[in-house]
């Protein structure tokens, strides 16, 4: 058999990782709706993260700001698809880049 | 056994992530997100902590996979996206690169500085007593203040979403170039359709 | 008295500021009579002054008032502070007294003018500003003073600015004396520099103690300030121009007041000349003397009756400096009352004839007029025989003066200043004789009475306007009470004032008393015997009564060949000496200003706006980082996660 559990490192590694993707995904992807996928999977590396520490330093802070990020995320995605809506309703594509009005 | 949990969850993990980055089809990226979601949820598991990968699953997969798959149904932009080329220039290395460098940079600071941190400040990982109810002690007398006013947030939310996204009858959105988009936000333009096409 | 002492200057400001906000609404001839009121009350003060000064002892005649501190700066403080001492009174006495005289006959001269009001406004702010410059207790005031007439001169001489070259007169007189005023404000600064105050009284109480350069770099300075506001060679060319003001202008400016003021700042500053190197004083001595010939030979050839007078002024006033350079303040002072009464006379009366004859100021049309124009003649003529000296008449007491002390100094300036005086004799009496006598040449139309001055007309196109008078005929008359009663009134002082300081005994030296607490640092007293004063006062009257004579031969008798050859064209053109200065400055000169005016355009603009302009190309630049895209933003947002992870890596690793 292996050693008893893998070190806490692992999983950060992990997460590192899955929070790398998830930041190339929102800079590469167009699509409104991939690049927000793409920003829940940072916000779920974080949170693997997070119970990695919890139980790294035996505290159950870590998992109760999970629970925290958890809520607080859902109601960013709420708010994030309306917004999505109002402005791409009309629209045939929706694409970021359509939304340049702030060009300087 | 942990290991073998260990490798299944990050293999589904990994594979959900690379399915949502590379899938020009947000349908099948949202089914990727899924995947993803299910591997976090057997990790947490895999550490102790019940309770948020049901969580996870309920509200993560559960719920806000299917506000996207709605949101999908509704605007009907699953069209597919040309991931060949990218208009803005220099994005595309910038990103892998950038990318690249989070990665190796985050890892780096993980294997070099050790696990810190104040040990137990808020409650002890206590075998026997269930996990919700740990959390639930903990939330509902140390975290009180922050629970409530995170209701009070999932309502706002709620009234924001409905009133950002309801249908007015005077709508000025139009669906021709954006700049354009902006003139006619003026208060004296009513809709004004638009007679050029959108240009990716 | 000290505290009435502001009235002085007060009341003809009141006087600019009542006409200047209501004078318009007054109107013709209010607004005339409550300037003239104006000035008449200051001279009213004046007198209360002099007689208040003559109550006392000699050695305390000095009235100051300090009417507020006007620039209290570290160690050095400048109060706004009058100081009446005979000096100051002398010059005042005949500056209000003329002033009032001369505004009361502008309302006779002014009349029917459309900007009647407003000449009346310039010329009580001129009085203010001499009274401020005479009256001032220190450098500084009299500066004030001396840029206020400037600027009012410039004001007025250009009054009739609808015609370009009365205005292009008053800007050559602003520009002009602007280069003198920069000797004088060098002065100053040298004068704080080596004594640390501007005050008269503690220049003058110092003065010992000033290294010899030191004096003759102030006086220095001071005398191109006084060649320029008083016309002396150099920078004289703005006062034959300045005639084309309106003659009350001409007679209280150029004549009485404005031009005598170099002439008081360096009486003033007589303890530092008394300290300077002598050849400053020579300087300034052969300066005068040479101003006085070079206008005095000018003056000969000149056709305008205005400008006869003008160059008859720079000449008497390098007889003022004149006397100045060679130590004789009180001579100086002397002429310059003398001067001062029948210059005035002279003036108002060529422009009651330039009135009569209904604008016409070319001696070639006149003539004959003193059957209809008596009392205009009359006082003329008092005015003529004061200036070629001819005793007991004023100019003879004061130019014998002047020239006894340059024979002390020096023979060769006293022969200048002798063959001056017969060519002012041989030039004031050809002026007499063209105008008062000799054959009418009015009464017939220009072509037939004038055919030279006709053409020369015609050729200039010069049909009318100001100074140019009919074509037909004209038929003269004389002026109103309003005109002839100042000249009335100044007739018996141009015959009388010599008697102020009668050379014969010491008793009746009055004005030499007078002014000795002011000058008695400097003045130079003449230890000529009286057997030699008489004798040259004797030879100065012959060669004036030669000068007339000659001009009697020439001109009165209708010696038209040698009237021909003396007006050379040379001395019509003033030696060219405008002329040549007008193209230097107009070419190289120009150049200079153009390069000058370029490099202040290319660098030091080019410096400034370079500036902007690097701002502005490098915000463009700068600009381009905003795209308007959600994933540039979030790359660079990235990117600053990765220097924040790298800092923190690089604190865990090396901290």
């Amino acid at each position: 058999m292996l050693a008893s559990a893998p070190p806490a490192e692992a999983y950060l590694i992990l997460s590192a990782v899955l929070f790398a993707a998830g930041g190339v995904g929102v800079l590469l992807r167009r699509n409104a709706l991939v690049m927000f996928m793409c920003l829940e999977l940072m916000l779920n590396a974080v949170n693997l993260a997070f119970v990695t520490y919890a139980r790294e330093l035996d505290d159950l802070g870590g998992q109760i700001a999970v629970f925290f990020v958890l809520v607080v995320a859902a109601a960013e995605v709420v708010v994030g698809l309306g917004i999505i809506v109002s402005i791409f309703r009309r629209r045939r594509g929706a694409t970021a880049d359509d939304l340049s009005l702030l060009k300087g | 056994m942990e290991w073998f949990v260990f490798a299944l969850g990050t293999l589904v993990v990994l594979l959900g992530a690379f399915g949502v980055v590379t899938r020009t089809n947000p349908v099948h990226a949202a089914v990727s997100l899924v995947g993803t979601f299910f591997g976090i949820a057997v990790l947490f598991i895999a550490q102790d902590a019940e309770f948020l990968a049901a969580m996870q699953v309920i509200v993560y997969a559960g719920a806000i996979v299917v506000l996207f798959l709605f949101v999908i149904m509704l605007l009907g932009v699953d069209g597919e996206e040309d991931l060949a080329v990218d208009p803005l220039p220099g994005q595309r290395p910038a990103g892998a690169l950038v990318g690249a460098v989070l990665a190796v940079g985050l890892a780096v600071v993980v294997l070099v500085g050790a696990v810190t941190g104040a040990r137990s400040v808020t409650a002890e990982l206590d075998a026997d007593v269930a996990n919700p109810v740990a959390i639930g002690r903990v939330l509902f007398t140390d975290h009180l203040w922050a629970f409530e006013i995170t209701s009070l947030l999932l309502i706002i939310a709620v009234v924001g979403a409905v009133a950002l996204a309801r249908h007015r009858p005077d709508a000025q959105v139009d669906d021709d170039l954006p700049g354009d988009a902006l003139a006619a936000d003026g208060p004296d333009a009513d809709d004004a359709p638009a007679s050029e096409d959108v240009t990716p | 008295m000290n505290d009435l002492l502001f009235l002085i200057p007060a009341l003809p400001l009141a006087g600019f500021v009542f006409l200047f906000l209501f004078g318009r609404r007054v109107g013709e001839p209010g607004a005339g009579w409550l300037a003239t009121l104006a000035v008449g009350g200051s001279f009213a003060v004046v007198v209360a002054t002099w007689l208040d000064l003559l109550s006392k002892p000699a050695a305390e005649r000095a009235l100051t008032q300090k009417v507020f501190t006007w620039l209290p700066v570290g160690g050095f403080q400048v109060d706004l502070g009058f100081l009446a001492d005979p000096l100051s009174v002398t010059m005042l006495l005949f500056v209000t007294g003329i002033a009032t005289l001369i505004h009361l006959y502008a309302i006779g001269y002014m009349h029917g003018d459309p900007n009647f009001s407003k000449f009346f406004v310039y010329l009580n702010l001129f009085v203010f500003s001499m009274i401020m410059l005479v009256l001032g207790d220190n450098l500084l005031v009299t500066f004030l003073g001396w840029e206020g007439v400037g600027a009012c001169s410039y004001l007025l001489i250009s009054f009739w600015f609808g015609d370009e070259r009365n205005a292009s007169a008053g800007k050559k007189a602003f520009v002009a004396n602007r280069v003198g005023d920069c000797g004088f404000l060098v002065a100053i600064f040298f004068t704080f520099g080596a004594l640390g105050t501007v005050k008269y009284g503690e220049i003058i109480a110092q003065s010992p103690a000033l290294a010899t350069t030191t004096a003759t770099a102030i006086i220095g300075a001071l005398f191109i300030g006084a060649c320029g506001k008083s016309a002396q060679l150099p920078l004289y060319v703005w006062l034959p121009d300045a005639m084309a003001g309106p003659t009350p202008v001409s007679a209280l400016i150029h004549a009485a007041t404005m031009v005598t003021a170099g002439i008081y700042v360096l009486t003033r500053m007589n303890p530092v000349i008394a300290v300077a190197s002598p050849w400053i004083g020579t300087t300034i001595a052969v300066v005068g003397a040479l101003t006085a010939l070079f206008a005095a030979t000018i003056a000969v050839a000149q056709n305008d009756i205005k400008k006869v007078l003008a160059y008859s002024t720079i000449s008497q006033l390098g007889y003022m400096f004149l006397a100045v350079g060679s130590g004789a303040y009180i001579a100086a002072i002397f002429h310059m009352v003398t001067h001062a009464f029948f210059k005035a006379l002279l003036f108002l009366g060529s422009g009651s004839v330039i009135h009569g004859m209904h604008d016409e100021q070319d001696m070639r049309r006149m003539g004959a007029l003193r059957k209809v124009m008596p009392i205009t003649t009359a006082t003329f003529l008092v005015g003529w025989l004061a200036i070629a000296g001819v005793p007991p008449f004023s100019g003879f007491f004061s130019k014998d003066e002047i020239l006894l002390l340059a024979w002390e100094k020096s023979p060769v300036l006293w022969a200048v200043g002798l063959v001056t005086a017969l060519l002012t004799a041989f030039y004031m009496s050809r002026q007499i004789f063209l105008v008062f006598f000799g054959e009418k040449r009015w009464d017939r139309p220009l072509a037939e009475a004038a055919p030279d001055l006709a053409a020369e007309r015609e050729a200039a196109g010069a049909t009318s306007g100001h100074g140019v008078g009919p074509e037909g005929e004209i038929h003269p008359h004389e002026s109103t009470w309003l005109m002839t009663l100042p000249l009335l009134a100044l007739a018996p002082f141009a015959f009388a004032a010599g008697w102020i300081n009668a050379p014969f005994w010491d008793k009746t030296k009055f004005l030499t008393h007078w002014l000795e607490p002011v000058v008695h640092l400097g003045e130079v007293h003449s230890t000529a015997s009286s057997g030699m004063k008489v004798g040259l006062g004797a030879v100065a009257t012959a060669v004036g009564l030669l000068g007339i004579a000659i001009a009697v031969i020439v001109y009165l008798k209708g010696r038209r060949d040698l009237a021909a050859r003396i007006e050379a064209p040379v001395l019509a053109n003033g030696w060219y000496y405008d002329s040549s200065l007008s193209a230097f400055m107009g070419g190289p000169g120009r150049k200079v200003f153009d390069a000058v005016a370029a490099f202040d355009a290319k660098v030091i603009d080019g410096a400034v706006n370079g500036v902007a302009t690097l701002v502005r190309e490098s915000s463009a630049q700068g600009r381009k980082t905003q795209t308007g895209h959600v994933r540039n933003y979030a790359l660079g947002i990235t990117i600053g996660v990765i220097v924040v992870v790298g800092l923190l890596l690089s604190k865990a690793v090396y901290a």
